[in-house]
């Protein structure tokens, strides 16, 4: 890890009244990198991925994003960055055509009417570089598509504005096996691109096809924090269970860099 | 989900398309006119009815109607001018309640906020008492709905007060503003649009003065030929960039249907009308709703306030997400509402030939709801067109109509027009419950 991280979180802590949930974290999301962030249910995932995105505000800690300092107080703020989040519920709306919906909220405007051309024309390209082409047309409703291409769409409209850091949520929990194929495969597609990806995940099939990197969260703590390559299966399970891992005691400082080269 | 029963076969991507295929909307996805009849048939086999079954209750009325109507008065160009007059005030009702249907809600008051900018205007033109000129009169009447609208919306979005409370007590204390208006002046609670003012003249023929017949055959060309380069133009500018077009055959079908509306409807209310002298021509009403239609139209399906609407009332929470401004986009949609409502009103005002307390708003605005819904507008949000409004309010003042020819009670007329919205709206519903794909999401 010569280079330096795009996305780096130190010491967060948040609590929401008498409930710590995040106890000094440190986190880092490099560019052209998947990061697979783990844990068990409660271990604090969602809170932090939010404390990204804007939606919870940090009580202690800084983020830095390209080694600046910033505060990301709105969504609207993660999104001025280059922060997109896809949450799991996909926010999608069903009766809405493909292109309608990755343009919701930034529809192109020509003297006072939307420029539907310019808009199919864009979203067009965001799909054909995700390689997205099992959908029949981008003009049909997205209630029409299966939970793979919905993945998908929320992907595409998500890295349609020039984001810098991905983060997807649970991307493959309510799907099957060649749709959970095709969405690691984009997830890998947009590390290609050089986009910092981070996925939320306790499914470690996924986590281990498809993270460049690992961070385990226990109980708010970030326990462990390596390459993909430091770990296997067995520790992180350990990690996400206890905390601690008996067969690569290393790790449970595992991000060495923490204080280091930036 | 709706869609529990998703395919999983998405890498293979003729399974994936044929599984998605009766959903996609046939106009997207054919290339020639024979592929899309053949995709339109299996959209509506899958249960995507869209517009079909209102046409369908319309044609029905008219052949039965125009069986038993005393020497099949049904179809005389005099009656069907007269119908498409009564029907009017249902389909800008309807094209006003959609607004709000789309986000999910609805709006109860919509009759009697109408009225009441119905009655601000028709008093404000009394040569003997306030003499306004009619356009300000029109304007001071649909500004005052507007306002009730704006009221009504605030309170709705901002208090969180559900809108079938909110406009169930609009409903109420309008009705008792439109008595109190009406009772203003010397009309005794009736002020009337009779009489030589030309103000006055001006709001009466809204809904009774005609277009002279050379007049309206050339301002209906005028109007298909802008409508048919529009869509022609359109639609070959984006054929040629490669973009989601239907195939030029349907653009053209399109065309030609809309000429052969223009040159029937014209053609039918340039037959005389008058038992003695003349009276012939394109009725005002028919511009006016067309106006209606077209402006609200546009505002729903070409700019960003109406793609909101749509985003709202799909997914309100990835509309909050995607920085859309909910409190602000439904106050408007409820001010589109009342505003529409009382171009409704004026028109009924009209029909009337005055405003009178006996103008029924709570039963108007159970029409319109009616009409929206019976074109294919949904009560859950998200799903409906302008059009819909339109179809529908024809269904409903043909209803209205024929059994007023057949010389039936009213009581019969409500028993009816109940019927067939249950009728409409079951075949849709059956129709989307015996499809493979998706139903509850779409109800």
């Amino acid at each position: 890890m010569a280079e330096d991280s795009l996305l780096k979180a130190r010491g967060i802590d948040k609590h929401f009244g008498p409930v710590q949930a995040l106890t000094n974290v440190d986190l880092d999301l490099y560019a052209g990198q998947v990061t697979a962030l783990c844990g068990d249910n409660g271990a604090g995932k969602s809170v932090l991925t939010k404390c990204i995105a804007g939606i919870y505000q940090i009580d202690q800690g800084q983020l830095l994003f390209e080694g600046h300092p910033v505060h990301i107080r709105t969504p609207r703020d993660a999104a001025l960055l280059g922060i997109e989040t896809v949450y799991q519920d996909l926010a999608l709306a069903d009766n809405l055509d493909i292109v309608q919906n990755m343009f919701q909220g930034r529809e192109r405007v020509q003297n006072g009417f939307l420029d539907e051309d310019d808009m199919e024309r864009a979203a067009g390209r965001t799909l054909a570089d995700l390689r997205v082409t099992t959908v029949r047309s981008i003009r049909q409703p997205v209630r029409s598509l299966s939970g793979g291409q919905r993945q998908s769409v929320a992907v595409a409209k998500a890295v349609m504005w020039n984001s810098k850091l991905v983060m997807l949520d649970e991307p493959t929990a309510a799907l099957g096996v060649v749709q959970t194929k095709m969405v690691l495969e984009l997830a890998r597609r947009l590390r290609d691109h050089g986009l910092a990806v981070m996925v939320i995940s306790h499914n470690l099939n996924d986590v281990f096809e498809v993270a460049d990197r690992i961070a385990v969260l226990y109980l708010g703590r970030m326990v462990a924090q390596d390459r993909a390559s430091a770990f296997d299966r067995q520790s992180v399970v350990e990690y996400m269970t206890t905390g601690a891992s008996s067969r690569a005691a290393t790790h449970a400082d595992g991000n060495g860099e923490k204080h280091g080269e930036s | 989900m709706a869609r529990a029963e998703a395919p999983e076969s998405a890498a293979d991507p003729t399974a994936a398309a044929s599984a998605a295929q009766l959903e996609v909307p046939p106009e997207i996805a054919a290339q020639s006119l024979r592929e899309w009849l053949s995709a339109w048939a299996a959209r509506i086999r899958s249960g995507d009815s869209g517009v079909l079954p209102v046409i369908l209750a319309f044609a029905v009325i008219t052949v039965v109607f125009q069986a038993i109507s005393p020497h099949g008065i049904f179809l005389s160009a005099n009656n069907l001018v007269n119908l498409f007059q009564q029907s009017a005030v249902f389909m800008v009702l309807a094209m006003g309640e959609i607004f709000v249907l789309l986000l999910g809600e609805i709006d109860l008051s919509i009759g009697y906020a109408g009225a009441v900018g119905a009655a601000v205007a028709v008093q404000l033109v009394q040569p003997a008492t306030t003499k306004w000129p009619w356009w300000a009169a029109i304007i001071a009447g649909l500004l005052a709905c507007a306002l009730i609208g704006a009221v009504q919306g605030t309170l709705i979005t901002r208090l969180r007060v559900p809108s079938l409370i909110v406009t169930l007590a609009g409903l109420l204390i309008w009705n008792g503003g439109m008595l109190l208006i009406l009772l203003l002046g010397p009309f005794s609670g009736y002020p009337s649009l009779a009489g030589n003012n030309p103000n006055l003249h001006v709001l009466y023929n809204l809904m009774w003065g005609s277009i002279d017949p050379v007049a309206s055959w050339i301002g209906a060309t005028v109007v298909v030929i802008g409508i048919g380069t529009g869509l022609w133009l359109g639609d070959s500018r984006r054929r040629r960039s490669g973009l989601v077009a239907p195939p030029a055959s349907l653009t053209l079908l399109k065309i030609t249907l809309i000429a052969i509306v223009a040159v029937v409807v014209v053609a039918i209310c340039n037959v005389n009308r008058a038992a003695f002298g003349t009276l012939a021509g394109v009725p005002w009403v028919i511009p006016i709703v067309l106006a209606v239609f077209g402006v609200w139209m546009v505002l729903l399906q070409r700019t960003r306030f109406g793609r909101y609407v749509y985003a709202i009332g799909g997914n309100p929470e990835a509309a909050r997400r995607a920085g859309i401004k909910l409190s602000a986009i439904r106050t408007w949609c409820f001010v589109a509402c009342s505003f529409t409502g009382g171009i409704g009103l004026l028109l009924y005002a009209s029909y009337l030939g005055g405003m009178s307390n006996n103008v029924n708003g709570g039963q108007l605005v159970l029409y319109a709801v009616a009409a929206a819904v019976m074109g294919g507008t949904s009560l859950f949000g998200g799903r409906g067109k302008v059009l819909h409004g339109v179809l529908g309010g024809l269904v409903i003042g043909g209803i209205y109509n024929g059994l007023y020819l057949l010389g039936i009670a009213v009581q019969w007329q409500f028993i009816v027009t109940g019927l067939v919205l249950i009728v409409a709206v079951s075949i849709d519903a059956l129709s989307r419950r015996s499809a493979t794909s998706g139903s509850a999401a779409r109800v």
